[in-house]
């Protein structure tokens, strides 16, 4: 399993969302090395959407896919989780969904 | 370098996405005022959003006034243009100024970095809470810290806050 965690240091909400992705990683038994990727400039981003930081993508494939329209940005990213709320963490079970869904390929 | 507590309010003249002209001496007669820069865009400002209307409503009749304000810069974030604030405060029912400094120049005479910073003024325009909302942007029934709320008490009331320092968290102003 390749995973990529792609961040903007200005935003402060990447070692929470690293703590986040390992932890899950452990409950799940996902023994992967995460590539850290520190994102300066949107030159570093031509050929993916970079939507802000965090973002995670697993096998090269965000775990939360943006829409169609979405374009790159040097900020946070908010995330929409479950219960609706806006968060600029991506939540557990998003993390694990994303996970399982590339296991079971 | 933020504003030191003890110190005075900068003056300003901002506009509003009502189309009207805000400065802080309108409300010199306020028991507290509440300057948060914020924006559209950031994550942590639309986590804490309804908490911040929510403070407005409930300390209304404190004679406390939220004025928010917005510096970043609008070529880079188009999101947070004045005509996207103004269709934020629409359909989120803004119950505070949404103003919008353009320049930038009052963000930096607050020594603001983030979105959303908050900056607490008593009745004579002197800083007294400077930082945080509270201790958990993610989840507000997990709150066990309210900073803004508590230092908004405490000042409406006459009296200092117990904590008046917290670091601000949240996304960088978006500078020119």
């Amino acid at each position: 399993m390749n995973i990529e965690f792609l961040y903007y240091e200005q935003c402060p909400s990447h070692p929470a969302a690293k703590e986040r992705l390992e932890s899950v990683m452990q409950e799940e038994g996902i023994n992967a090395e995460i590539k850290m990727i520190e994102i300066e400039n949107l030159e570093q981003v031509k050929d993916c959407i970079f939507p802000g930081s965090p973002t995670i993508l697993i096998n090269g494939k965000d775990i939360d896919p943006p829409p169609s329209n979405a374009i790159s940005a040097l900020t946070c990213r908010a995330y929409r989780v479950e219960d609706g709320r806006i968060s600029p963490l991506p939540s557990k079970n998003m993390i694990r969904n994303a996970l399982a869904s590339v296991e079971k390929k | 370098m933020a504003l030191s507590i003890g110190e005075q309010s900068v003056e300003f003249q901002l506009p509003g996405v009502d189309g009207n002209n805000y400065s802080l001496a309108d409300y010199s007669n306020k028991s507290a005022v509440v300057v948060i820069f914020s924006c559209n865009h950031c994550p942590y400002v639309q986590a804490w959003e309804e908490r911040i209307i929510q403070i407005q409503k409930d300390f209304e009749s404190n004679g406390v006034q939220l004025l928010v304000i917005s510096a970043n810069d609008a070529e880079q974030y188009p999101d947070d243009g004045f005509p996207a604030m103004k269709e934020r405060a629409k359909a989120k029912g803004f119950n505070f100024p949404y103003l919008f400094d353009e320049s930038q120049e009052i963000a930096k005479a607050y020594g603001a970095e983030r979105t959303p910073e908050v900056f607490v003024f008593d009745s004579n325009q002197t800083l007294q809470y400077h930082g945080t909302i509270d201790d958990n942007y993610e989840n507000p029934e997990a709150v066990t810290k309210t900073y803004l709320r508590d230092a908004i008490d405490a000042i409406a009331e006459g009296n200092k806050p117990a904590v008046n320092q917290t670091d601000p968290v949240g996304c960088t102003i978006k500078w020119k």
